[in-house]
């Protein structure tokens, strides 16, 4: 089925130490989305629907990942529910052994389509809410009517018996409603919620001014997230992505590059993390020209700042370099405009003084969103 | 010890959990939402007679008799590692219905 052939002879004797295999992959299926969210993780730069991947790429891509080592994949996008051939991918992905995870708005999608991907195989649903409020929700999407729509999604979803994580990205004007997610999450039944405190890549970081909260509600925040997930064990699943702008140490990005996950992108590149490609010297190889494995073991892009090697000295000589990778590349390049630099997030780093008055100044910006936009309507459907 | 769970109780992976070897790794995994567990060996013959079918009664008799292991360790062992997934959500146990309306 394969149409490129692995390189085994590469596999079994590396060029250097063996990297480590990954456990995940998120594939985003498409960038088309009706939901406009002001910190979209997609890139500015959005794939148009005619250089997506069909639907034979995927599904030897998958075969690829399976083959690799790979457990877990992520179905996301833009939102996934727009690919008509959602279904097929995820029965091959259940063939093939992958775990499939879904991951979408819930916005268009009708109770007859949960049904089929359930009985695809689908093994478990992530549905972002952009607000506790229905109020919240339409204003952050900018799509009115999509809290309501999410709601029934939800619901749809418990009663096919589906395990349900609610994903909830805030900021600052949504952080305020931490305890008001975690109610929502067990108003749903849901066994598990993300609070991912918003990531300033791609359209986040066009809008940081909109986004950014105060250094008080961050610490807020955190305190309310601690509590709850005290009280809740055994319960509900709180997994909390944090803020790092006011942090002492950089979040350890992917836990390391290309060492546990791979993203493809709707028109086929491999990416180390979703945000990579804001790295301009990077060269990324595209799924249409090479195998995942080749990819994985060989692609520049994937190599560059594996392992510890590519450290500078500070980051090198420090005794947390295995705990956080030397932090974020992306927010290194986005920062220090050098992505082999520390983390500037790190309190070590030269920088770190600028990020944090960086934070301060746009937890004080403008509350007005650019929102971000998929080209034109797609009519064909 | 007072056990946890009925021993009557019938437990299969929750919708969402899976077990699966790891071919490139070489070890059993599993699978739960955004979770990879590796349970060790002992686990691993737990988990493989966890099939919605076999009571824990069943699963401590069969192992207890293919380890020669004593009854009542086998059963406490179990009851420990099933009352554990319970707790996380990643097994459901279901009781039979005592009496059968037919007969």
């Amino acid at each position: 089925m394969s149409l490129i052939e692995e390189p085994r002879s590469r596999v079994e004797v590396p060029a250097r130490p063996a990297p480590p295999i990954p456990y995940g992959m998120l594939a985003e299926l498409t960038h088309r989305c009706p939901l406009q969210c002001p910190y979209c993780s997609n890139p500015v730069e959005l794939d148009r629907r005619n250089v997506e991947l069909d639907t034979e790429t995927w599904l030897r891509v998958f075969s690829e990942a399976a083959k690799l080592g790979v457990l877990q994949v992520h179905l996301s996008g833009g939102e996934p529910t727009a690919r008509r051939d959602l279904e097929q991918m995820i029965r091959h992905c259940v063939e093939v052994g992958l775990y499939t995870n879904l991951i979408t708005a819930g916005v268009g999608v009708t109770p007859e389509r949960l049904q089929a991907i359930s009985d695809a195989g689908i093994d478990h649903v992530q549905l972002s809410f952009q607000g506790a409020t229905a109020e919240m929700t339409d204003k952050v999407s900018n799509f009115r009517g999509a809290h309501e729509r999410k709601m029934a999604v939800a619901r749809e979803v418990r009663r096919l018996g589906l395990p349900l994580t609610v994903n909830s990205v805030v900021h600052r004007a949504n952080i305020h409603q931490i305890p008001d997610f975690i109610e929502l999450a067990l108003a749903l039944d849901a066994r598990r919620i993300e609070i991912a405190h918003s990531q300033y890549y791609g359209w986040a970081l066009r809008n940081r001014g909109a986004l950014m909260p105060t250094r008080d509600q961050v610490f807020w925040a955190l305190d309310v997230v601690e509590e709850a997930r005290v009280r809740l064990k055994g319960v509900l699943t709180i997994d909390a992505v944090v803020p790092d702008y006011y942090a002492k140490y950089p979040k350890p990005c992917m836990n390391g590059w290309g060492r546990q996950s791979l993203n493809v992108t709707p028109s086929g590149k491999v990416l180390p993390c979703h945000a990579a490609e804001t790295i301009p010297s990077l060269d990324f190889w595209n799924v249409r020209e090479h195998s995942l494995t080749d990819v994985w073991l060989n692609s520049p892009a994937f190599n560059a700042f594996r392992g510890t090697d590519w450290m500078p000295d500070l980051c090198k000589s420090c005794e947390r370099k295995e705990i956080d990778w030397g932090g974020c590349r992306c927010q290194a390049m986005a920062i220090a405009g050098d992505a082999a630099a520390t983390d500037p997030a790190c309190h070590l780093s030269p920088l770190h003084a600028d990020l944090l008055a960086l934070a301060e100044a746009d937890a004080e910006g403008s509350d007005i969103y650019d929102y971000r936009r998929y080209f034109q309507p797609d009519r064909a459907g | 010890m007072t056990a946890t769970l009925a021993a009557t109780g019938v437990p299969k992976l929750a919708r969402g959990v899976r077990l699966r070897h790891d071919e490139a790794r070489g070890q059993w995994v599993l699978l739960a939402p955004e979770r990879v567990l590796n349970p060790d060996p002992v686990a691993v013959e737990i988990l493989k007679k966890v099939d919605g079918a076999r009571s824990i009664d069943a699963i401590v008799d069969e192992l207890a008799s293919a380890f020669t292991v004593e009854r009542t360790t086998v059963a406490t062992d179990v009851d420990a590692f099933l009352s554990g997934l319970a707790e996380k959500g990643l097994i459901e146990v279901t009781l039979p219905v005592i009496g059968d309306a037919a007969s």
